[in-house]
């Protein structure tokens, strides 16, 4: 019985990489349900039963769920343990507050459809929230709804459409969007029924002004722009691009991905923008989850709040009458009411949103306030600089200029001496350092997007750059092993191919 | 690497003309290189019509997704359904058992508006 | 109290002679230099917001608000309606605490995100196997964004493009449905069963899609719609309430081609409505048709076994425009406490909630049947056994599960607002779809006390009584 016993404790159970039902003992549970209080009513069809054999699930005891559950998140990086310099993506600090309020039973347990006067503590949270995000970004029309960036963005969409379309311009159909955009952008504007005309990028990251004029024609419904745009740069020609929008009849749309660099810097409404969305899950610290849950407010200019997505909370003074105050002594001056705008494009889910990461965001906001939030956007600038001026003589940069909260290398040198970019994402894993994003934006070779956040201390950024510095000599010395990097982590790198050819997609008993 | 006996597009597919009208459709080996490990071949239908130089299906590789042109215009007569098992076949063998479909041809002129070996890897510099 | 040394803010490490030391490294004088792009007119525009709130002001504050709500955990609550208050386990609680889940990202480098990747992969597992189905996906935003991309799903593998959705399913279902078709090229209509099960099925029917349970709490004839809408050459598209699987049969064995639910029963707190998870599972042979992420086992260079996002040219960051799905950030940790919610339940647990959710659900209906002024609403009024679709094998019209319809003697806004004077959340008032109707919904969390301290609130309500 020696076999794979191993003497080393940090990682013994680490390769026992057995799913649940290999691990399932028939009879054992995790769980004692109570017997049933009420007398036992008669079952249906046996028909329509399943049978008790049918159900697979796993059958552990109480500590095995946890040892197995516990065992899996040390296979992960994270936040809480590494620095994850992830352009675009904004992995900062997510403060415990946050979670600690989210699960306070006022708010985890208040069912999406109890009546308004039942949950007017929740209601004045997002209704708090649809101010403060009104504020940051000068569009005061705010809509809670969407529960990630991808559907703040389709919601803006319909939205721009459905506003044409009252205008008497449905023929308005085309979506403009610079070479540099995030996939979502045209993926959400291919969903809003939209024909996709790509902008170019000139030679200094900035949109091809001419192009633009060239293609925003009859047709254009929404420019869609993020700003800071992918390459961690703020447009200098926003204003004329937006006039240029404009004038042709649409719309500006602003993919708000970036809106952690803005914060008291800028606001988008004063730039001309008409619609935008915020992702709650990067600017306002929100946790990313391992991939969501996420929020997407949308914010649009006062002409266009009718359009809004169902619901949006409205304030009135307590002369409205209250069914509740026939039975409580206690009246509230304020009531808050979940309402459906007038020209709404509808529900584009469930209930009301994601609450549990909208409560999280207002926590956060009302933690920084309004000079804290600057100083997020300052700090954010300040450290994605202060790295962009380190590593330059070692990187080529996207373009070379001041950056705003993220900095995009290329790889190009290092690719030509045997190594692509790749690789040395891989290869910051053994380091303990996430991957940046790479190979985006799509127009920059060998690209490496580093944020480095304003959450991540001077040391972290100094080892960062000790690092990069390190890989690049390994380049030199052992070009191979930076090629089949990670050595260090639970796996090393996995057959993606195989994996697509014949996907195993769940479990299933063994075979003889 | 590109043989003789095949006709080639600029879209990176080849034909190769067999018995009478009937060609074999696969692509080339600068295509399977570019795309990478191929993880997953959409084929046509049998009896499907396809026209020279039109979309006629799909080849992904791990990370990416690109259309496939057919070189000629006419019926589906076969497809390489070994591909549904074994996509790698388009990268081991681009021009043998990784071929895609047979098409029976509509007009054989059309096949005079493809190139040759030597004039297809000039485009290829 | 802050002195000029210091950081800007606990959450900001930048001391000002680190920020002086780092300008002067960048090459800058000062902070303005960085922002110079931004139109002079509109730059350094001051945010009208109040200054930061240390954590103990900003935690009585957030306290305060919570304690407005009516907390449904702390008192008898009778609503559903597509939200579940089932007993969730401390183990999900528990693994919800880590970090390392919590605050990690996408896994899109799987070395570094194994945790994420195999745990995602048991909840494919685990809800591919309560739905019967092949395959299911890591997950989608909620239940009604599933069923809406189910509907479309169908649309692209049938080629067809009429999405026929059952009258009897909830109008939320409807209605994001529409706001996902909206500009898709497919229309969204609505079929009653008797056109279905009649064979009045149109012949460019992608699918017909049904919710059962469905909106009023009733089995639906599942087998009967599913070979209606096969003899029609569409699709069968079911959204169900993964609870009601532990004791009802799967969509799987009645050869259902998409299924899809709401994930929140399956351990997920109500948080007034969100974040849930999706549920969503087909066919095998539909995979490169799904929206939304997918994990797949693979193994590593040394032969190990290991875990990656898989099928990902299906995905906006690849195929943008052509995408299936414009997801990106999607549910990850909602799955994950379905996942770790499976795996403490078991068989055994997810039986046990189910069972108990229908018979409790049928004590509460029974003694409201018995209330002078109330009646249980039935579609076969008088119920009728013998008849109907009985005789097919099929389930009685008024088969339920856990939620029933119930005709008030008044108005059921009325009957609410009563019922929260005396601290019970009542059901869901749903007079625009059946007159005077309330939706009630029991599960395994609703004591027999709590179901009789209803009935006798109900029983002073109307028949000249007082509440």
């Amino acid at each position: 019985m020696s076999e794979g016993v191993v003497p080393n404790a940090s990682v013994a159970d680490m390769h026992d990489r057995r799913l649940l039902m290999d691990r399932s003992v028939s009879g054992r549970r995790a769980i004692e349900m109570p017997a049933a209080d009420v007398p036992l009513a008669e079952m249906p069809n046996d028909d329509l039963l399943r049978d008790a054999d049918d159900l697979q699930l796993p059958e552990m005891s109480q500590l095995d769920v946890i040892r197995y559950f516990t065992l899996l998140s040390r296979l992960n990086f994270s936040i809480d343990t590494n620095f994850y310099p992830l352009g675009s993506c904004t992995m900062k600090y997510n403060p415990k507050l946050n979670d600690q309020v989210a699960s306070l039973g006022g708010f985890a347990n208040i069912h999406p459809l109890q009546t308004d006067d039942s949950v007017q503590g929740a209601l004045e949270v997002m209704f708090e929230l649809q101010e403060w995000l009104g504020e940051a970004t000068a569009l005061p029309g705010v809509g809670l709804a969407p529960l990630a960036g991808a559907q703040g963005e389709y919601a803006g969409l319909l939205i721009a459409r459905a506003a044409l379309e009252m205008r008497g311009e449905s023929h308005r159909k085309v979506a403009l969007i610079p070479d540099s955009a995030h996939g979502t952008n045209p993926a959400s504007a291919a969903m809003a029924g939209m024909d996709v005309v790509t902008i170019k990028t000139d030679e200094f990251g900035n949109v091809d002004v001419e192009d633009l004029r060239a293609k925003a024609d009859e047709n254009a419904c929404v420019f869609m722009l993020t700003i800071p745009s992918t390459l961690g740069l703020f447009e200098p020609n926003i204003i004329e691009i937006n006039n240029i929008i404009h004038d042709a009849g649409g719309l500006v749309y602003a993919d708000g991905a970036n809106l952690n660099a803005l914060l008291g810097l800028v606001k988008l409404g004063d730039l001309g923008v008409d619609i935008c969305h915020s992702n709650l899950h990067k600017t306002f610290s929100t946790p990313h989850g391992g991939g969501g849950p996420g929020a997407g407010p949308v914010m649009v200019t006062e002409e266009l709040a009718s359009f809004l997505p169902e619901p949006v909370v409205v304030k009135s003074d307590g002369d409205v009458p209250s069914p509740a105050r026939r039975e409580r002594a206690r009246v509230r001056a304020q009531q808050y009411h979940l309402t459906r705008p007038d020209n709404s494009i509808g529900k584009i889910n469930g209930f009301h949103g994601s609450f549990s990461i909208l409560v999280r965001a207002y926590t956060y906001m009302q933690s920084l306030g309004g000079d804290g939030l600057r100083a997020v956007s300052e700090n954010a600038l300040i450290n994605a600089n202060y790295i962009q001026a380190r590593l330059r003589d070692r990187f080529d940069l996207a373009v070379d200029r001041l950056c705003m909260h993220e900095t995009v290398l290329s790889g190009k040198r290092q690719a030509d001496r045997g190594v692509p970019a790749l690789s040395i994402a891989k290869r910051l894993l053994d380091y303990g350092i996430h991957a940046p994003t790479m190979y985006f934006p799509l127009i920059v070779p060998e690209a490496l997007m580093v944020e480095p956040t304003e959450t991540e201390s001077k040391e972290t950024l100094d080892r960062f750059v000790a690092v990069m510095q390190a890989i690049d000599d390994e380049i030199d010395s052992d070009p191979d092993s930076v090629n089949h990097a990670p050595h260090t982590l639970p796996n090393t790198r996995l057959d993606e191919a195989t994996a697509a050819r014949r996907p195993v997609l769940r479990w299933q008993a063994e075979t003889d | 690497m590109y043989p003789d006996d095949l006709k080639y597009s600029s879209e990176h597919e080849w034909a190769r003309v067999g018995n009478g009208d009937v060609v074999e459709v696969g692509i080339t080996n600068f295509a399977q290189d570019t795309l990478g490990d191929v993880v997953f071949v959409e084929l046509p239908e049998i009896g499907s019509k396809v026209d020279q130089f039109d979309k006629f299906g799909e080849i992904e590789s791990v990370k990416a997704v690109s259309d496939l042109f057919s070189p000629v215009s006419g019926t589906v007569t076969a497809v390489n359904e070994e591909l549904e098992q074994s996509p790698e076949l388009v990268n081991s063998d681009p021009y043998g058992d990784g071929w895609i479909m047979e098409v029976q041809l509509d007009d054989p002129s059309e096949l005079d508006e493809l190139m040759d070996s030597e004039t297809y890897q000039g485009t290829l510099e | 109290m802050t002195s000029n040394a210091d950081s800007p803010h606990p959450f900001i490490p930048n001391t000002p002679s680190e920020r002086a030391q780092m300008l002067a490294t960048i090459g800058v004088d000062d902070f303005d230099a960085l922002i110079t792009d931004i139109p002079e007119q509109h730059r350094n525009s001051s945010l009208q917001l109040p200054n930061a709130a240390s954590e103990l002001e900003v935690a009585t504050r957030m306290q305060a608000l919570a304690a407005l709500n009516q907390d449904a955990g702390t008192r008898p609550s009778f609503l559903g309606a597509g939200a579940y208050r089932h007993f969730i386990p401390s183990t999900v609680g528990a693994i919800l605490q880590r970090g390392e889940f919590v605050t990690s990202y996408t896994p899109y480098q799987p070395e570094a995100a194994q945790g994420v990747l195999q745990s995602g992969f048991e909840f494919q597992s685990a809800v591919a196997q309560i739905f019967g189905m092949e395959v299911a996906n890591a997950g989608m935003y909620d239940g009604p964004t599933a069923f809406a991309e189910a509907g479309l799903m169908a649309a692209r593998v049938s080629r067809r493009n009429r999405i026929l959705i059952l009258d009897t399913a909830d109008k939320r279902l409807f209605e994001v449905a529409e706001a996902y078709a909206r500009y898709q090229q497919v229309e969204i209509e609505a079929i009653s069963r008797e056109s279905v099960l009649n064979g009045d099925v149109p012949d460019d029917a992608a699918c017909i899609a049904f919710q059962s349970p469905n909106f009023l709490g009733r089995i639906e004839d599942v087998q009967a719609l599913t070979d209606a809408a096969h003899a029609a050459g569409a699709l069968s598209v079911m959204h169900t309430y993964p609870t009601a699987l532990g004791m009802f049969k799967s969509p799987g064995e009645f050869d259902v081609d998409i299924a899809t639910g709401e994930g929140q029963p399956l351990g997920v707190p109500l948080t007034f409505g969100g974040a849930y998870v999706g549920l969503f599972t087909a066919k095998q042979r539909f995979i490169r048709q799904l929206p939304g992420r997918i994990i797949g086992r693979t193994s590593d260079t040394l032969g190990r076994t290991g875990y990656t996002l898989t099928l990902q040219t299906r995905e906006q960051h690849i195929r943008r425009e052509r995408a299936t799905s414009n997801i990106c950030t999607s549910t990850q940790l909602i799955g994950l406490m379905v996942a770790v919610y499976c795996a403490t339940m078991g068989p055994s647990g997810l039986r046990k909630v189910a069972e108990l959710s229908y018979h409790k659900a049928h004590y509460l209906a029974n003694a409201i049947d018995a209330l002078p002024g109330w009646n249980v609403i039935r579609e076969s009024d008088p119920p009728s056994p013998s008849q109907g679709q009985i005789q097919r094998g099929g389930p009685s019209p008024d088969t339920f599960f856990n939620e029933f319809a119930v005709e008030c003697p008044i108005a059921p806004s009325d009957v609410n607002r009563l019922l929260a004077g005396r601290g019970i959340i009542g059901g869901l008032d749903v007079s625009d779809v059946v007159p005077y109707g309330i939706l009630l919904c029991v599960t395994e969390m609703n004591s027999r006390q709590d179901i009789d301290r209803l009935v006798d609130a109900l029983s002073g309500i109307g028949n000249g009584g007082v509440a």
